[in-house]
């Protein structure tokens, strides 16, 4: 028997997975969720037919989208998490002892309920203390906030869908209001690969250049999203993500990392030219 | 055919035989179900180029229907519980044409409110009848026209009693309602029609809570935007009549100006929508319905802005109120509704239906979406906490009663001449003066320009709104009449 999933990446390019089971399928309010036993990748949750995390390679991301902050950010005490109901990006932040707070606002709850079950080796932080989840769309969750967060964490789906409010330019102005002075906003940013995504890359890069003073971009290779190179933003109100890089302080921690060090920090905003030129193509252009 | 039922679509149903007989078309149009025209075809898409066919007998003819586009207008007629009904491919503009030209001949009035659609005077420039305005009231906060009060249009009719027809909007672009039920009940003692302009109330046919429609409220003829908040194809409208009226008389008269080439793609575009709003109308009007209830709940708490709904009713010039349409007030942000309008487009990527002094209007319908509107807020909160200033005052506009010196049609085609703005008070007009959208004349053919009228049109342009009708795009220059 050959049981393949597969992902059209673009109208021309597939993505196929052996599978040895489907562990749920079912539908919710927002999407249909299934996930998936394989050789290869281990368990994948896949949404609405698109990839969203493999239990082989979901560590990349992961660490890439909450180490990077964390290291240039001094004291971070509050953060919000949108989206994320996998819990991998909570599994990261819990293993900082001065943050008091997470807020997980996910708009799905069955999301979160099927990745309790299903990926526990992502969902497995999400019962921790500081942690506060709310069902609610993030569009609407962030325009009551103000001054109030010091790190917001971005983890959404693609810019069509559910996703599709946290990629415009009211969200991340909602964003910049709800963050403190100094506060720093990371977000998932799309692939520059292929057109569709390079355009929703431009957007999001345009979006929020017109709302952050500090805005940059940084990279990593994850394997089973589209092109396998994807990219992340790093806005800021104060800190530079790699002049105010605290390098030493970060590695007195001591937190064990698979894919994330300084090092690869800093050479992880260094972009191929391709990527640089696009970007700057929508750098203050309205 | 056996027994037909709104679960039918008659036109569609004979467009879907049509396809599958694979017809060879020796007629027009010429593009041949699209063959002659690739581009066009990769543009639509093959299946609406080869719906795109000419009237032939198996699919009835407009002009002159009887059979499924017959059985589609017996279909409409029943949905909107009318005595007959049109399809119209015309337009709204049509179906008001129409109305005015079926009651009214040279010479002969009609009583009207002065926030009318440009149409509307449009086709008594054709027919040639006289308008007789009646004041609608004001909001002065929010500095909107309102409807008719019951004693104005009595006072209007009792010194027209010549007048053939009242005309009512039903509901205002800004979903204001006069109380049509009483207007109509006057109108037939007075021996005269009632008509109803409904762009706007497509929706009040297809639910409970919403305000009265015009065939219920016993109208006489009403206007039905479709392509509103009916969905279907834009340019595709809806003309209904109530029992006193001629429908062979109505008939010849939209054959006047209609097109002998009837698009299909309109037609079944409203036989499908008809369908949709009569199995699944009021359910979906009732999501709409909560849309805009959340929408407004959500817009008053930002602050500053005022997004007004059914505590503007008094029993009189607002009657009633149509939920659906989420109007919102902007003066106290420090912004003008067309400052918000631009705002909304050029940095949020945001289109809304229209924005005047001092409030925009977003147009919910059948096709909206929890997360659209989630995003029309947030950009809200966003353009306030960006752009917001000190709360501005609007110029106050008090209502000058339009002086019909002569009429539309007279105006229209008297011989003119060009002045300067500001020479124009004193001279009549003999051209349209609007802002578009709402498309309601500042200024229309044969009235006499006053000061007051003046001042509008330059506040106007300095605000940014769109000045359209006349024939010098900016408005420096108007056409009055010579020699008067």
């Amino acid at each position: 028997m050959d049981f393949w999933f597969s992902e059209k990446q673009t109208k021309n390019v597939k993505l196929s997975i052996r599978v040895d089971r489907q562990l749920y399928s079912g539908h919710s309010d927002f999407q249909r969720i299934d996930v998936f036993e394989s050789p290869e990748f281990g368990r994948f949750l896949t949404l609405d037919g698109y990839m969203m995390l493999t239990e082989k390679d979901e560590f990349i991301y992961h660490e890439m989208i909450t180490h990077i902050p964390m290291a240039v950010h001094p004291h971070v005490e509050k953060v919000l998490v949108i989206g994320a109901g996998d819990g991998g990006v909570v599994r990261e932040l819990v293993r900082y002892p001065e943050i008091r707070r997470i807020d997980l606002v996910e708009i799905d709850e069955m999301v979160v309920e099927v990745c309790k079950k299903y990926l526990p080796k992502t969902a497995c932080r999400l019962e921790d203390e500081r942690v506060e989840i709310h069902y609610e769309d993030g569009l609407k969750f962030i325009r009551r906030c103000k001054d109030e967060y010091d790190l917001i964490i971005v983890d959404s789906t693609d810019p069509f869908g559910p996703g599709e409010g946290l990629f415009t330019r009211e969200f991340y102005g909602n964003c910049y209001k709800a963050l403190k002075e100094d506060g720093i906003m990371v977000n998932q940013h799309e692939s520059p690969f292929y057109e569709e995504d390079a355009l929703a890359c431009q957007r999001a890069h345009r979006n929020i250049t017109e709302s952050f003073p500090i805005s940059r971009v940084y990279q990593a290779h994850i394997p089973t999203y589209p092109s396998g190179h994807w990219l992340f933003g790093f806005a800021s109100k104060k800190y530079h993500p790699l002049r105010n890089l605290r390098e030493k302080e970060w590695n007195d921690r001591g937190i064990a990392t698979r894919y994330y060090t300084t090092t690869l920090h800093k050479g992880a905003f260094y972009l191929p030219a391709y990527v640089e030129e696009l970007l700057k193509d929508v750098e203050n252009k309205r | 055919m056996g027994e037909i039922s709104q679960e039918n679509a008659p036109i569609y149903e004979a467009l879907e035989r049509l396809r599958k007989m694979r017809v060879v078309p020796f007629d027009v149009p010429g593009h041949k179900r699209g063959r002659g025209n690739p581009e066009l075809a990769r543009l639509l898409g093959e299946k609406c180029m080869s719906m795109d066919v000419n009237s032939m007998k198996p699919l009835d003819n407009l002009c002159h229907p009887v059979s499924v586009i017959r059985q589609a207008e017996e279909l409409a007629a029943e949905a909107f519980k009318a005595a007959n009904a049109f399809l119209m491919v015309g337009g709204t503009t049509s179906a008001v044409q129409a109305m005015a030209l079926s009651v009214a001949k040279r010479g002969e009035k009609i009583i009207l409110p002065r926030n009318v659609h440009r149409s509307v005077i449009g086709a008594m420039v054709l027919c040639g009848a006289v308008p007789v305005y009646v004041n609608p009231q004001c909001n002065d906060r929010l500095g909107i026209p309102l409807g008719m009060a019951v004693e104005d249009v009595k006072k209007a009719i009792e010194e027209n009693p010549d007048a053939k027809a009242v005309l009512v909007n039903n509901p205002t672009y800004y979903g204001i309602c006069s109380d049509i039920r009483t207007i109509a009940e006057l109108a037939h003692q007075h021996g005269m029609y009632c008509l109803a302009d409904e762009a706007h109330g497509t929706h009040f046919y297809f639910s409970d809570q919403l305000p009265i429609s015009a065939m219920e409220a016993g109208a006489d003829m009403a206007a039905v935007s479709m392509h509103k908040s009916g969905g279907s194809l834009t340019q595709s409208s809806l003309l209904l009549l109530g029992p006193n009226m001629s429908e062979g008389y109505v008939r010849q008269i939209i054959n006047l100006t209609q097109t002998t080439s009837g698009s299909y793609l309109l037609l079944s575009s409203l036989d499908i929508s008809r369908r949709n709003l009569a199995l699944r109308g009021k359910e979906t009007f009732e999501k709409v319905r909560s849309y805009a209830k959340y929408a407004r709940a959500e817009i008053n708490d930002i602050g500053g802005y005022y997004a007004f709904c059914r505590e503007l009713i008094n029993g009189d010039s607002v009657y009633d109120f149509d939920v659906t349409k989420l109007a919102v007030h902007t003066l106290d942000v420090g912004l003008a509704g067309i400052e918000v309008y631009d705002l909304l487009r050029d940095e949020y990527d945001i289109q809304i239906e229209f924005g005047d002094f001092g409030n925009f209007l977003a147009y919910l319908s059948i096709g909206d979406r929890k997360q659209d509107i989630e995003r029309l807020v947030s950009a809200l909160a966003e353009i306030s906490r960006r752009f917001g200033k000190e709360k501005v005052d609007l110029m106050p506009q008090e209502y000058v009663d339009p002086q019909v010196a002569v009429s539309p049609q007279e105006a229209f085609y008297a011989e003119k001449e060009t002045v300067e703005l500001g020479d124009a008070p004193g001279r009549i007009s003999g051209e349209f003066v609007m802002c578009y959208p709402p498309g309601i004349p500042i200024l229309a053919p044969g009235e006499r320009v006053t000061q007051e009228i003046r001042e509008h049109i330059e506040y106007a342009r300095e605000k940014g709104c769109t000045l359209t009708g006349a024939e010098d795009l900016e408005i420096r220059r108007l056409n009055v009449l010579k020699g008067v």
